[in-house]
């Protein structure tokens, strides 16, 4: 009985994410639309988490600058879509271009930069996300600077199909039907995390996913069994830049538009960064908890306290003080700190490394042999897990 | 007949001192990072912003003098003499917040992998970030002028500033005098023994967590120091200075090789003149990208920096 339950939980990732299919239903009809976006803006921030995840859970690059990525997806929707430039893609196109040129911004800004470690490295990306902010500020003509680009309005199909869709037997008014309105476009968000989530966790099934663990736990003997780091690294990146860029397109377009440079900055790589580290870094599921937890406080709990404050009768010194919004540094610093000091396996440790340390024979077979739908390949030596390391010594 | 017209020559000579004078703050900066980085590899990302706490503490002694406003109506006298109180004060603020940081956060965590210390350093900075949003909120503050900005020599025509001088004047003494101390004192000469190895220096009776305590005292008190004279010279403060003027300070120290003492100014020199000259004569808004990349391109390319003295495990 007990092993059914633990069984049927063992999915609660899965459930979490179809119920927030749900969520805004069970609001009233008057607010539904507002929680929906919100929701929908920490289901992209999940996607970027999960894009992080990709360079940091499994290649053990500490990387500062995933924001980086996330805004040339979001600039490049914003730039093929707005109608001051004379382009007006449509969706399904803007969706592939985004997460192409991320892919490939990845690989090419980042190629380079991986002939360092550790350290060094991070600080390396961190300069490169600086570096896309700047680009971003400068080129005006193109970015509208520290403006952002709106409306970010784009068809969901190209014009030239439309003939196609009519003699299937759509009708005009179905065409030029507004495709983002409410449960639209959050299904799709939806959809595109689950499918990302899905895409990782048959990653982590697979041979590739066992190269990038191996290599992330020791890439000396990682190469000595045939493997090259480089170009998993690469794999790892791109990979990461096209789910970053991904999220960028999504996030482009459900808000409208660009949103200016400082949405793409360090600020927001560290919050992904906390979130990984308060999941649990290497663990995919962690990550969903880790961003509920943060990006929920950021963008829903900080809202509604704040406008709650905002209706008391105290002072606006006290006011100022107690807003939740004006603590998110010190919030998200503190997680840091205190997550490093006294569990730096995160909330969540890696499944498959508890096992290992509880049974090693039989973790080993069943990672390998018999890989059920929930054992997570996680890692047991992630970069920053002093827990692991200590055993190593 | 001159190369330059004197005109431009002045305008060069005039980007160069302000390059020189912002340069050398950074520097002070820069020996916080590189002396800490020197002895437990650590880079502290942190250190930035307590040069931001550092100036705010400094504006807000100012208001207790009554100089906050400026100082038009307080004499010469009463100006330097509060001046030299900040410069002792700021200093040992952040001397002791830098060593209490080290001891409650990074000292446990001498012994977990790099990358950790790393992480809770950039937790401490967002820390001090929103210390700093509640101290002066989000907007840029500034700081009283109290250092006129009129001429050394009245009679020439180049912009000599007394704010130019000052910053020439406090920095330039400290960096001689951190020489001294590293290279003749005993603590000296322990904290070098501390960074070539700190096993060696424990075995041969060192205290390195003494030395460790010393050196981020010393780190802190120097970004005080340029804390103050920071905000006396630009004029400006707010709540963000810390992490740029902090990851400028860390090119600099990454120019001249990290761990490396005289590497630390000269880089610092480097990335003050790249600065003001970039400014001048390329365009304002590009300069930052510009310093980033550079940061990147001598990490790629020639990870020892300039100097090189240290040659570390491939970073």
């Amino acid at each position: 009985m007990k092993s059914i339950l633990k069984q049927i939980l063992q999915f609660w990732a899965v459930y979490y994410l179809i119920l927030l299919g749900a969520v805004p239903y069970f609001f009233p009809a008057d607010s539904r639309l507002e929680i929906a976006t919100k929701f929908n803006s920490l289901m992209i921030y999940s996607l970027l988490a999960l894009a992080l995840h990709v360079i940091v859970g499994y290649t053990g690059i500490l990387h500062l600058g995933i924001a980086g990525y996330f805004g040339i997806g979001a600039y490049m929707t914003g730039i093929l879509c707005t109608p001051i430039f004379p382009f007006e893609f449509c969706f399904l196109y803007l969706i592939v271009i985004a997460i192409v040129t991320a892919a490939i911004a990845a690989v090419v800004f980042t190629a380079p930069m991986l002939r360092l470690r550790g350290d060094y490295l991070a600080l390396v990306t961190l300069g490169f996300g600086q570096i896309i902010i700047f680009v971003i500020q400068n080129m005006e003509s193109i970015t509208a600077g520290t403006q952002s680009l709106s409306p970010v309005d784009p068809a969901l199909v190209p014009k030239w199909s439309y003939p196609l869709f009519k003699s299937l037997g759509f009708s005009e008014t179905w065409l030029n039907y507004d495709w983002k309105i409410f449960p639209n476009f959050y299904l799709l968000t939806l959809l595109m995390l689950m499918l990302v989530y899905w895409l990782l966790h048959n990653l982590e099934q697979s041979a590739l996913g066992r190269a990038l663990v191996a290599l992330r736990e020791d890439e000396l003997a990682a190469s000595c069994m045939g493997l090259s780091p480089v170009k998993l690294k690469l794999i790892a990146l791109a990979l990461a830049g096209a789910i970053s860029g991904l999220a960028g397109c999504l996030y482009v377009t459900s808000i409208s538009s660009t949103a200016g440079p400082k949405d793409y900055g360090f600020n927001r790589s560290i919050l992904m960064l906390c979130c990984l580290i308060l999941g649990g870094l290497g663990n995919r599921r962690g990550l969903l908890v880790g961003a509920f937890i943060l990006v929920g406080y950021d963008t829903i709990l900080a809202d509604i306290l704040n406008t709650q404050i905002q209706q008391t009768t105290w002072s606006t010194k006290v006011k100022n003080l107690l807003q939740p919004s004006n603590w998110k540094f010190a919030l998200f610093g503190g997680v840091l700190i205190l997550i490093m000091r006294y569990r730096p396996e995160g909330l969540f440790p890696a499944q498959r490394k508890s096992r290992a340390v509880k049974t090693p024979l039989e973790s080993a077979s069943q990672s390998t042999v018999s890989p059920q739908g929930s054992v997570s390949i996680a890692p047991s030596n992630s970069p920053l897990d002093s827990n692991s390391a200590k055993q190593e010594n | 007949m001159p190369l330059l017209a004197s005109a431009e020559l002045d305008q060069l000579i005039q980007y160069i001192i302000i390059g020189l004078s912002n340069g050398s703050l950074y520097a002070l900066i820069a020996l916080g990072y590189t002396m800490v980085y020197g002895i437990i590899e650590l880079i502290n990302f942190a250190h930035g912003d307590l040069f931001m706490l550092g100036s705010f503490l400094a504006l807000t002694m100012l208001s207790w003098f009554g100089l906050d406003k400026g100082g038009s109506s307080a004499s010469t006298f009463y100006i330097s003499f509060s001046i030299a109180i900040l410069l002792l004060a700021v200093p040992i603020f952040c001397a002791f917040v830098n060593a209490g940081v080290d001891y409650l956060i990074y000292k446990p965590l001498r012994q977990a992998p790099k990358l950790a210390p790393l992480v809770s350093a950039i937790g401490v900075s967002f820390i001090f970030m929103n210390i700093g949003l509640f101290w002066y909120g989000p907007v840029d503050v500034a700081f009283p002028s109290l250092v006129t900005r009129e001429k050394v020599f009245p009679s020439s025509s180049i912009q000599f500033s007394y704010q130019a001088l000052m910053v020439i004047a406090v920095t330039v003494p400290i960096m001689i005098a951190l020489t001294v101390f590293v290279k003749y004192t005993n603590i000296g000469k322990a904290m070098r023994a501390t960074a070539q190895n700190p096993t060696a220096a424990a075995l041969m009776g060192i205290d390195v967590n003494r030395v460790i305590s010393i050196t981020f005292l010393l780190g802190g008190a120097l970004a005080g120091v340029a804390s103050v004279i920071y905000g006396l010279f630009n004029n400006t403060v707010s709540y963000q200075m810390g992490f740029q003027n902090g990851l400028y300070a860390f090119t600099a120290a990454v120019v001249g090789g990290i761990g490396n003492i005289p590497g630390a100014v000269l880089g610092g020199l480097l990335i003050g003149l790249v600065r003001s000259l970039g400014s001048g004569y390329i365009d304002e808004k590009w300069t930052e990208a510009m310093i980033f990349l550079i940061l990147i391109l001598i990490l790629i390319f020639r990870p020892t920096g300039l100097l090189g003295a240290r040659v570390r495990e491939k970073v």
